[in-house]
């Protein structure tokens, strides 16, 4: 399946990277898989999207658990905690 | 209900006297957030941004008795001193507008999607997340249900 993943801030500042059309493999079907899933691809996607940092994901502009679903066309994005006010 | 979330500077007062035409509203109580010594930029999520904002407002309906509320957020770059939000909440009774009002901002610190980047001297840096935030945040959520009317 297609989706639309998007990065903020720090997150996207490290990744050099702000929106992505990704095809997820079969068989990732939450948005901690599709964390994971990045994550493999190495080097800057390894440090910043590691276990060990604190990394929010929204799935269709809702904040989510890790173990939210995903299904194809959403759009998910992940972010650093929110710092606004 | 009014939520904007936008470039330009906002007037208090302006907003104030617009949320306060209802005459069933005896209190407005309002927060105003500014830019505190180092120049910044707000980054935000746009559309999640309002639709977040808009279910805390919601939220905050659904546990006292507001009327009314206006919550303005800025983002782009900001001068200390700047204004960069307000919260106003307008109800029958002080007791209530205060309460809804604080519970909009402690939610809008930890769900609204903004990240500020502070620009010092010695160069710029992302802000990092305070847990101190959380603990505002999750107070609200223990405390459901004692402070509903």
């Amino acid at each position: 399946m297609k989706v639309t993943v998007r990065f903020f801030a720090s997150v996207k500042e490290q990744l050099g990277r702000e929106l992505e059309e990704i095809e997820v493999p079969a068989g990732i079907s939450t948005v901690g898989g599709l964390r994971a899933h990045l994550r493999a691809r190495g080097g800057r996607w390894a440090e910043v999207l590691a276990e060990t940092r604190r990394v929010t994901a929204a799935v269709n502009q809702d904040m989510v658990k890790p173990g939210a679903a995903i299904k194809p066309g959403d759009e998910v994005a992940f972010f650093p905690p929110v710092t606004g006010g | 209900m009014k939520i904007l979330v936008q470039r330009e500077d906002f007037d208090v007062s302006l907003e104030i006297k617009a949320l306060s035409k209802n005459p069933g509203i005896g209190a407005v109580a309002s927060f105003v957030g500014l830019v505190r010594e180092v120049a910044m930029t707000l980054e935000h999520y746009p559309g999640m941004t309002e639709n977040s904002i808009r279910k805390i407002a919601e939220e905050a309906r659904s546990r006292w008795q507001v009327i009314d509320c206006t919550v303005i957020h800025r983002y782009g770059d900001l001068r200390p001193n700047d204004q960069i939000v307000l919260v106003a909440v307008a109800s029958a009774h002080r007791g209530e507008a205060f309460a809804a009002c604080e519970f909009i901002m402690d939610y809008l610190k930890t769900r609204a999607p903004f990240w500020k980047k502070e620009h010092a001297a010695e160069g710029s840096r992302w802000v990092e997340a305070k847990s101190s935030d959380d603990d505002a945040a999750e107070r609200w959520r223990l405390r459901q249900g004692a402070t509903k009317p």
